[in-house]
């Protein structure tokens, strides 16, 4: 079980919860039970999302482990120059 | 493919060095080929035809003068490109930005375009082509953009993020909220508040080179493109989803890129070309010129921003707070939400509250720029933090060593952080000789401090060793700052041969897997830490093939100053073979020696710097002299120190340059009024000093060496910087940026008139 | 910045099929080509002459990206017209090394990593060069308002300014 908190956009779309909890091993399992609890979020998560784990910021690689009592936060997308 | 990036401290034989880059002769004698450069049998030559209003509405396009001109073979308008773009409403802006569709949304938006045997042809027809415009009101302020009664771009814009969703149209298209804790707790608990207005103008990244590619696609459906862009997989997968092509049969190949700085990470006139080669059968040379490249390319976004800090008098912040509103050009973008996150990063909060706004504007569609949103937020909070300082009577450099975030703070925008180096780079700067150049009359120093996130992603390389024993890097993120010569150092450090043996060059589309854009400050961490893994598998190869010469098992084979060498007693008459000695006989002994690496670097962390200015102004002119300028960084570990301070001194020009002068002029009727480099002014060799730098190394554990990414950072805090050195150098706070002499002067007769 | 257009004495244009008969000097080359009324100098090095090295960055004379050097005088190239080179001697970065050796400013420039992307730097090496051949010993200040009228978006110029310097050097042979 791992909490993860969205913030920015992502937080609106899962109908304004901050804070979820999700049964999730990897990056894969994460988005595809989030998907299934907030339909809402599945365009943002198909757009690329970036996920923070335990402050290191990693793109929407499904194999990464999210290990137990991770801080996991989930960021839309970020640009750079 | 098992990699394991973790951190290992080593010293160091080939990273650290500075020799010269190999590209680099080429680049010294002229032979080197950029986007313009290259041409193909049979060309035409492309020109664009743009909108000369702000905002219209486009009632047709009679093309059929221009398609009657002897010489020319293809006019393209928006029907040229059906719209596959599937509800992704990111790429669809993106196809109506290259193409107007319904209307034109900025001065400079592209309503059609030609094909002609020559230049002089492809100008008539342009003239030939008739455009019926309703010429609409317009608007183009960040702030007159979000009033109620402003001109709206799209009436389909109902804001995000806001609860209730709003039943009426504007062209706010978002709201984006980070933060934790109580502001308001947290101002009651201050003894010092200072809230504060600020505005920054738009600027352009201000490539010299301007977008350029040759495009052609042949009858069989094959199609090539060369072009200079900062990622040709993305603008491969770009082109080929909105016309409709395949993938795999859209061969890009980057040719050198003269700056992007993030203005090459978005497709232009790319499709545009495709289109046209397309349509007349042939190829088409398609290149920007100056004008078009300020027009239509895109700028930063526009920005006003408020700012609320509180402190106790022992100079602890207590509360943050700050309304950021971006423009956005006329379709939506994350540039607000940027601002948002990276405003507070600095620093370690209690309560922070950060709320942005994207606004539509009549302005070309606004695109990254080196740090994206950061420096404005930088430049709105670092000044407060200043005023601040002042106030409360604490040296600038303690108050923000005393509130700086550290490893376990909870960042402005959720995570909390790794080990970082915020702290660092202003002890660093506290110490260094530049904080007692004494200042004279007119004179001022101001310091800030700068954030930004650093990228990993995709990346591809290959690493083969040829039969001479040379070592041939292969990668795919294109090198915009002299990134080659930093991996064939890294390739040079895992093999343990010369950096002479070992040549890297960037492939095409069709050579190597995908790559990620050489954006986010990822060139080198990336592509280095592929770099890395490719060396540790031909290695293993190698170790291999070792072992079959020795006729041993290979588990006695170890890899060591660019050897193999045979360990245990009995082996001990066998004498080290050489990557030459192995690759000699590969033929027999395998095949040809590589090792690849297709892996998703990350953990590239954050960045964080700290930059010290002295300016002198003249108060009868309002002219600003920058006398010494100091960037402070942390690289985690420089792989080419030459390039790495290249960096930092390029950022820090391009920001002194957006502080100064540089600037977006628009005219009442909307449409850009300083399309070229006299008037839109970037810094000149005698604008700047010697532009010293002191690089860091605290070392990024996500890193083999350590690496962290370092390209954007350093124009995080210039804006800031500079803003508090002419703010304490002329006693009055500058709050509009660029602070140009006629904005200097007027802030100056203002306080006067107090 | 200022730059000087190549002022010449009219001649008789002599027209050949719808082009201009230009006969000029180029890196000590004599060269011949046909060009039309409105192509600039730029234009025909890059578009008929293969002579890339010359860049263009704003054709309005303000980036000096196109800089060559016209009779010993450092132009932009981009506001000369093809037809004005006629009878002058011109010379481009393609001909500043001598053989394989390179120019002690080209030396120095790699060795000093006083580029980045590169794309200014013919236009750097020419007015550089143009620079010391007037002024061997420039101080800092000189250096930097010889160079004013090149634009680097990449350097922030500073590693530009100590390559000439060490060249110079080299050049005096101190």
């Amino acid at each position: 079980m791992v909490e993860v908190t969205l913030w920015g956009a992502l937080g609106t779309a899962a109908g304004g919860k901050e804070t979820l909890e999700v049964e999730a091993k990897d990056i894969r399992e994460l988005f595809r039970k989030l998907v299934e609890q907030h339909p809402a979020l599945g365009p943002f998560i198909e757009r690329g999302i970036a996920v923070s784990i335990d402050g290191v910021i990693y793109r929407d690689t499904w194999s990464k482990e999210l290990p137990k009592d991770a801080e996991i936060f989930l960021l839309p997308r970020l640009a750079g120059g | 493919m098992g990699f394991d990036p973790s951190y290992a401290a080593r010293t160091f034989t080939s990273v650290g060095t500075r020799p010269v880059r190999p590209d680099g002769v080429d680049k010294v004698t002229g032979r080197a080929r950029y986007g313009a450069d290259f041409n193909m049998p049979g060309q035409l030559v492309g020109r664009i035809l743009r909108s000369p209003h702000a905002h219209a509405r486009i009632k047709g396009i009679d093309a059929s003068k221009a398609e009657a001109l002897k010489g020319v073979r293809a006019v393209i308008t928006a029907s040229d490109l059906p719209d596959l773009t599937n509800d992704n409403s990111d790429l669809h802006d993106i196809l109506d930005n290259c193409m107007a569709r319904k209307k034109a949304l900025y001065d400079g938006h592209a309503v059609a375009a030609v094909a002609a045997i020559d230049a002089r042809t492809a100008r008539r027809a342009l003239d030939l082509i008739e455009v019926d415009y309703e010429v609409l009101a317009h608007v183009t302020d960040v702030d007159e953009a979000m009033k109620s009664s402003a001109p709206l771009l799209h009436d389909t814009v109902f804001t995000g993020g806001v609860e209730p969703k709003p039943t009426t149209a504007s062209n706010i298209t978002n709201r984006t909220q980070y933060g934790h804790g109580d502001v308001e707790a947290g101002f009651k608990e201050a003894d010092v508040v200072i809230e504060r207005s600020f505005k920054t103008e738009q600027t352009h990244q201000g490539y010299i080179e301007p977008h350029a590619c040759v495009a052609s696609v042949n009858p069989d459906g094959t199609c090539e493109m060369w072009v200079c862009t900062q990622g040709h997989f993305v603008y491969r997968q770009q082109c080929a989803q909105l016309l409709g092509l395949d993938v795999s049969k859209l061969r890009v190949t980057s040719s050198e890129i003269g700056g992007g700085f993030g203005g090459k990470t978005h497709i232009w006139a790319e499709p545009i070309a495709l289109a046209l080669s397309r349509k007349a059968g042939r190829p088409v040379k398609l290149v920007m010129s100056r004008e078009e490249v300020f027009r239509a390319s895109g700028p930063t976004s526009a920005t006003s921003i408020d700012v609320k800090i509180g402190a106790r008098n022992d100079g602890t912040i207590t509360s943050a707070s700050a309304t950021l509103r971006y423009s956005c050009g006329p379709y939506t973008g994350p540039w607000a939400m940027l601002g948002a996150m990276t405003s507070f990063a600095c620093y370690d909060l209690k309560h922070v509250k950060t709320i942005g706004y994207e606004v539509l504007v009549n302005r070309p569609k606004t695109a990254a720029y080196r740090a994206p949103s950061a420096p404005m937020a930088a430049f709105a909070v670092e000044s407060v933090i200043d005023e601040l300082a002042q106030k409360i009577g604490i040296d600038p450099v303690e108050f923000r060593i005393k509130n700086a975030a550290k490893e376990g703070t909870k960042s402005s925008y959720g995570p909390v952080f790794g080990p970082i180096g915020i702290g660092p780079t202003l002890e660093a700067a506290q110490k260094h000789p530049h904080m007692s150049a004494p200042l004279g009359r007119n004179q001022g120093r101001g310091l800030a401090c700068g954030f930004w996130f650093n990228f990993g992603g995709q990346t591809c390389t290959d690493l083969n060793i040829g039969s001479d024993g040379t070592v041939t890097l292969t990668v795919g993120t294109v090198d915009v700052g002299g990134s080659r010569a930093s991996l064939s150092l890294v390739a040079a450090e895992e093999l343990g041969i010369p950096y002479a043996q070992v040549q890297t060059v960037v492939a095409d589309t069709g050579s190597l897997g995908y790559n990620d854009m050489t954006d986010g400050s990822r060139g080198t961490f990336s592509s280095s830490m592929a770099t890395i893994s490719a060396a540790r598998n031909a290695i293993g190869v190698m170790r291999e093939r070792a072992a079959r010469m020795w006729d041993i098992p290979v588990d006695d084979v170890v890899w060591e100053g660019g050897h193999a060498r045979a360990v245990g007693e009995k082996h001990g008459n066998l004498s080290p073979l050489s990557v030459k000695d192995i690759a000699a006989v590969a033929g027999k002994t395998g095949g040809p020696v590589a090792g690849h690496s297709e892996l998703v670097a990350d953990g590239a962390g954050v960045s964080f710097a700290t930059h010290i200015c002295d300016v002198e102004v003249d108060p009868d002119t309002g002219a600003t002299k920058i006398l010494r300028y100091t960037v402070v960084q942390d690289a985690g570990k420089a792989v080419h120190p030459a390039y790495v301070e290249g960096q930092y001194q390029g950022g820090a020009a391009q920001g002194i340059g957006g502080a100064l002068n540089e600037e977006y002029v628009y005219g009442e009727d909307g449409c850009l009024q300083n399309h070229g480099f006299l008037d839109y002014r970037v810094p000149v060799c005698s604008d700047l000093p010697m532009i010293g730098t002191q690089i860091l190394e605290i070392p990024n554990p996500n890193h083999p060496y350590g690496v962290r990414g370092v390209g954007e950072t350093s124009i995080v805090p210039p804006l800031a910087a500079v803003a508090n050195a002419v703010s304490n150098a002329v006693g009055v706070r500058m709050t509009h940026i660029p602070m140009s002499p006629p904005r200097i002067l007027a802030a100056l007769e203002a306080a006067r008139a107090h | 910045m200022t730059r000087h257009a190549t002022t010449l004495a009219m001649r008789e244009w002599r027209k050949v099929m719808s082009g201009i008969a230009v006969s000029t000097t180029i890196n000590g080359d004599d060269v011949e080509f046909l060009c039309q009324f409105e192509e600039t100098l730029l234009d025909v090095l890059r578009d008929h002459l293969g002579l890339i090295g010359a860049k263009e960055g704003c054709s309005t004379g303000d980036c000096g990206a196109c800089s060559v050097i016209v009779d010993g005088r450092l132009v932009c190239s981009c506001l000369v017209l093809g037809a004005e080179a006629e009878g002058h001697h011109i010379e481009t970065i393609e001909g500043m090394a001598t053989g394989d050796k390179l120019h002690p400013l080209q030396a120095k420039f790699l060795e000093h990593a006083a580029l980045q992307c590169g794309f200014c730097t013919p236009g750097f090496l020419m007015a550089a060069k143009y620079l010391l051949a007037s002024n061997p010993d420039p101080t800092e200040e000189q250096i930097r308002f010889g160079l004013a009228g090149n634009l680097c978006r990449c350097t922030g110029y500073d590693k530009i300014v100590r390559a000439v310097q060490d060249a110079a050097r080299v050049m005096r042979g101190d």
